[in-house]
This record gives C-alpha cells, structure tokens and sequence, in this order.
C-alpha cells in the first residue's frame, strides 16, 4: 500500500511537470525525482517480500493495510514538505526574496 | 532494517563525482550551445548524474522515515536498532546486501534508461517540425 500511494503520488507529480514542462518554476521536478526514488526502491522492497510470502503478499490483514496507508499518506506528506523547503529556499521566482526586501 | 544505507552510499559517492566534475568540466560544458545558440547541444553529463543524485537522495529520505516509523532508525545511538544483538545485525547485513543493493542497482538502471531516451529525444525533430511531415 505504501508503494501504492507513492507510485501515485509519483505520477501526478509527473503529469503536473509535464504540463508545466519547460519552465519548472515550482520546481515539481523535485517532487518527481523523491517519489520515483522512492517508488523504484519500495518495489525492490516489495519483489523481496513476494519472494519471501508469495501469493500471500497480495493477500495483507486489513489492519496492515491500513497502517501501510497511513505510513504511505505521511511519506506523501513528508515529499510535499521536502518540496516545499526546497522551493522556498531556492526561491526561483524570487517572491521570498522580494517579499524579505520589500519596506513596510 | 536498513537497506536504505546501500542508495545512501551510493548517493554520497555520486554527489562528490559530480561535484568534482563540475569543477573540473562546469564551464566547459555550460558553453556547448546548438547551432542557434540558445539551446544546449545536448544534455550534459553532469546534468545527467543529478538526476541520479536526486533520484537517489529522495529514495533515501523517504525511505529512512518508512525506517523510523518501523522503529528500525532511532536518532539516538547506535541508530540502527538491529545492532543490538548479534542476530539482528546478521539479517540487517543479509538485507543490506540483498535489498538494499537490488535497490542501488535499479535506480542507477532506471536512470541509465532515462538517460539513454533523454540522448534520444533531443537528437530527433523538434515535436513541431515532426508533425508538419
């Protein structure tokens, strides 16, 4: 479920870059690199346990799949935070710049 | 347990490469332009490696908190809970060895393939001139 939610997560961040394509003023770039990142190594993480459980492995107790959910929204949460520090801190437009110089 | 360590490594090694490339070729390669001028003739190298360098570090943070919750990572010493006992840091070792590069070895596959198509898609026609024909 966790790798679920971050493969989602990876391509809608992938079609807003896209459709934002060339200029990457908010830098979703960024978002698209941590949860692909995350994506592949998660399915690495999941082919393992396939191998380990089997059939099993598609098969999890609800309340497991809820707690992997939960994990998946919160890794969804943190990527967006990531994110966000990252485009405030380079600060492509220049907006926390102007706003930091700007007289009251 | 901690499989993430593996990328992690791996990360570290290809940020200072490509910091020291960058050095060494940055302005060199900032120069190549197209016959117009205004685009780059290709992607660059460098280029080309922070694409691993974030695939990779982003894999890593989000893969650490995963760790953290699981209680596998604490931010206390000796961080990783599976070097308390004997039994724990061999499964953590066989983990890190199997997983953990299986997923060193798949990002720097997947790159390698976006690499490839990037080489690709900037040497056919612009999507414009394509069409037309």
């Amino acid at each position: 479920m966790t790798l679920l939610t971050t493969v989602f997560a990876a391509v809608i961040a992938t079609v807003v870059w896209y459709n934002m394509a060339p200029k990457d003023e908010m830098k979703v770039s960024v978002l698209c690199f941590l949860y692909w990142g995350a994506s592949l190594m998660w399915l690495v993480d999941a082919v393992f346990e396939y191998v380990e459980l089997g059939a099993e492995y598609f098969t999890p107790a609800a309340e497991d799949m809820l707690n992997d959910l939960f994990l998946g929204l919160s890794v969804v949460a943190l990527g967006l935070v990531i994110w966000l520090v990252i485009l405030l801190v380079k600060d492509p437009k220049g907006v926390v710049r102007e706003t930091l110089l700007k007289k009251r | 347990m901690a499989c993430f360590l593996v990328p992690a490594a791996e990360a570290i090694v290809v940020t200072a490469a490509t910091k020291y490339l960058e050095k060494k070729n940055g302005v060199a390669e900032a120069q190549m332009q197209d016959e117009s001028g205004v685009l780059p003739a290709r992607v660059s190298f460098t280029r080309k490696l922070h694409w691993l360098i974030n695939l990779l570090w982003g894999g890593v943070a989000l893969l650490a908190f995963e760790h953290v919750w699981h209680g596998e990572v604490t931010p206390w010493f000796p961080f990783l809970t599976a070097t308390g006992n004997a039994a724990d840091t061999a499964t953590m070792l066989h983990e890190m060895a199997t997983a953990g590069v299986g997923m060193a070895l798949l990002v720097t596959a997947v790159w390698g393939i976006l690499a490839a198509v990037s080489t690709v898609i900037v040497n056919r026609a612009p999507a414009a001139e394509g069409s037309a024909r």
